[in-house]
């Protein structure tokens, strides 16, 4: 079985987001990139079934970006990070990310007839929070699309999966491709031990030219919420007030 | 003539809120662009009742699309078939709502339609050049992120609670398009669903959330939460290491790993206001918070802050909107 996991490279979550000056991009100056925290839970998953069948499965991972300035600010030294959790080669392709249309045909591009079963993918990346690509990859290879799935098990060429839904979870059966894109309890976070960490540095990482694409949407300018005020203090003997007050607003 | 389209997304045989907010939005979008607003409802059979919300919200036709083969829903089915339906009434500009099928299914339809797709727009798109241009939120509710597009057609996913809706009657005018999904559309085969047994608002759609963290100490002390929550018609919501050690369900834990909401009214308790649980709270449009440690960041965030132990004031809470309530019973 062949899989391949897309992470994508995004700011770590205790971040204090800064704007360059015309506001057109993230100020990455001082930023620690992290693997997207949704990812995590495709390579755990992914090395769960490695784990259970080393030799039949073979586990790629996949991100489309440019190594930064910053060692903080690697691509490379994050897919090294997720081959370190047992999984078998890397590839980058050396693109800026544009917009998700351009990322989702890059990795379209590169995945099309190279016989992947599975397709894995975080249900969202944390910087531009758009639940695009996974969708837009499926769409563009033909393949079934599960979003928000928060479980996998693969059987003779079938998946049994469960995604969340409003107010609850959906089962499904889906023969093999297929495209999924993860919610938290696909699997637990991992860590990678030593040995996977000294494995992970001669594991294959190739580099790959984008295709051309032209992006479909862009970014014309970031801003950043205005500062909330002072919050109104109530006195836990006071707490009339405090209904008036929702109230007043129609809140209650 | 062309128009706007909206996905009429039917849950138990109604059109729910996200659908009457994406409406709304479409208007909005259908003002500046000159254009009508159109809903499509898709199923096996469409209720009456959806169909007259739908022009009751602003709707100038509704189109039906029914097969046996749209339900239950699967995201390919849908996807294919708006962007028939797009094709077919020369469409460009679609609006779904943000809810997870939502989510699921715009992607699929801008490849399906060629279209750009901007996603999770908190306002409708405006007209700026020769394309247009949207309001959306990004770095998990700590930017605002603006989008343009010139792309000829689109596709836009509204997020949830972001627009009021409103009612802009219209005379029913229904159409009939006909559309069977093919076999791969319907791979992916829904073979049953598991409902959480609760008579509660779905957190997504809740307008008021009742949330608690590590502060109460131990899952025996959320009778409280649970009877605020109640009095105030709230969903109730946990913070992450909460759900974690299993004091309470996984699906109620909101943040950057959880689930993103953004309420009218959301009351923190005994939760700390770290970075990646304010990720999925912080746009909640009026935030109260308790916590009996002043120097909790919450309190950062806060619309009005209760300093003090959650044991007394969160029962003297309910107690108070309780009297609020009954002397303001009609
Ligand atoms: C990658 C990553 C993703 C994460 N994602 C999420 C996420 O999605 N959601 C999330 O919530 N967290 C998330 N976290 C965890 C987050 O960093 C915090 O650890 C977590 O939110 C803390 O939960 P808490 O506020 O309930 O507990 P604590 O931090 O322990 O805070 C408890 C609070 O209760 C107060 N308190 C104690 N006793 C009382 C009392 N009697 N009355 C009133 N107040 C009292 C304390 O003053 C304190 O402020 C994530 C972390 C990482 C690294
Ligand atoms: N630049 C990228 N390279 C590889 N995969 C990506 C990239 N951007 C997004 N993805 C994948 O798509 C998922 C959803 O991202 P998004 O659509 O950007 O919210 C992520 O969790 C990743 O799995």
């Amino acid at each position: 079985m062949k899989i391949l996991c897309c992470i994508s490279h995004v700011p770590d979550t205790t971040t204090r987001i800064q704007f360059t000056a015309d506001g057109k991009a993230l100020d990455r100056s001082g930023v620690t990139f992290i693997v997207n925290p949704y990812d995590d839970f495709v390579l755990a998953r992914a090395a769960e079934l490695k784990e259970k069948n080393p030799t039949g499965v073979h586990v790629t991972v996949l991100c489309v970006g440019q190594n930064g300035a910053s060692s903080t600010d690697s691509v490379d030294a994050n897919l090294r990070k997720a081959l370190a959790l047992g999984l078998d080669e890397a590839v980058r392709i050396d693109a800026q990310p544009a917009d998700a249309y351009f990322v989702a045909s890059q990795i379209a591009a590169y995945a099309r007839g190279k016989g992947f079963d599975l397709l894995l993918f975080g249900k969202e990346s944390i910087d531009y929070n758009g639940s695009q690509v996974p969708g837009m990859v499926a769409a563009l290879l033909d393949l079934p699309f599960v979003s928000y799935a928060t479980s996998l098990e693969v059987e003779n060429g079938k998946a049994r999966l469960t995604r969340e839904i409003t107010g609850g979870k959906e089962l499904l059966e889906c023969p093999l491709p297929l495209v999924l894109s993860a919610q938290k309890g696909l699997a637990e976070w991992r860590i990678p031990n030593v040995r996977g960490i000294m494995q992970a540095k001669t594991k294959p990482l190739h580099v790959v030219p984008p295709v051309s694409v032209e992006p479909r949407v862009k970014t014309l300018k970031h801003e950043l919420p205005p500062p909330k005020g002072a919050f109104k203090k109530i006195e836990p003997d006071k707490l009339d007030e405090l209904v008036q007050e929702l109230a007043n607003k129609g809140l209650i | 003539m062309s128009a706007i389209l909206v996905w009429a997304e039917i849950t138990d045989g109604r059109v729910k809120k996200p659908v009457l907010e994406a409406l709304t939005a479409a208007r909005a979008w259908a003002e500046s662009a000159g254009l009508p607003v159109w809903a499509a409802a898709l199923g096996k059979e469409i209720p009456d009742a959806v169909l007259s919300t739908l022009a009751e919200y602003g709707a100038e036709k509704v189109i039906r699309i029914l097969s046996p083969a749209l339900e239950p829903l699967v995201n390919s089915a849908y996807a294919r078939a708006l962007a028939h339906l797009m094709k077919e009434k020369g469409l460009s500009y679609a609006v779904l709502p943000q809810t997870y099928d939502g989510k699921a299914i715009a992607p699929l339809l801008a490849i399906e339609a060629d279209a750009a797709l901007l996603s999770g727009i908190t306002q409708a798109p405006e007209k700026e050049g020769t394309g247009w241009k949207a309001r959306r939120i990004a770095f998990s509710n700590k930017a605002i992120e603006w989008v343009y597009t010139e792309y000829p057609r689109v596709i836009a996913t509204l997020r949830t609670n972001s627009v009021v809706p409103a009612k802009a009657p219209k005379p029913l005018a229904t159409e009939e398009v006909s559309f069977t999904p093919e076999a791969k559309d319907l791979r992916l085969q829904p073979t049953g669903v598991e409902k959480v047994a609760t008579d509660k608002v779905p957190l997504t759609e809740a307008e008021i959330v009742v949330s608690a963290g590590r502060g109460l100490k131990g899952p025996e002390n959320w009778g409280m939460v649970e009877e605020l929550a109640r009095v105030l018609g709230a969903a109730t919501a946990c913070s992450k290491p909460v759900a974690d050690v299993g004091w309470r369900p996984h699906h109620e834990h909101v943040g950057q790993t959880g689930i993103q909401i953004s309420p009218n009214l959301y009351i923190a308790i005994g939760i700390s206001g770290a970075i990646q649980h304010l990720a999925g709270v912080a746009s909640s449009k009026n935030i109260v918070v308790i916590n009996n440690d002043p120097e909790a960041p919450f309190f950062k965030v806060a619309d009005y802050g209760i300093v003090g132990d959650a044991f007394e004031v969160v029962p003297r809470l309910t107690e108070a909107i309780k009297r609020y309530k009954e002397q303001h019973a009609h």
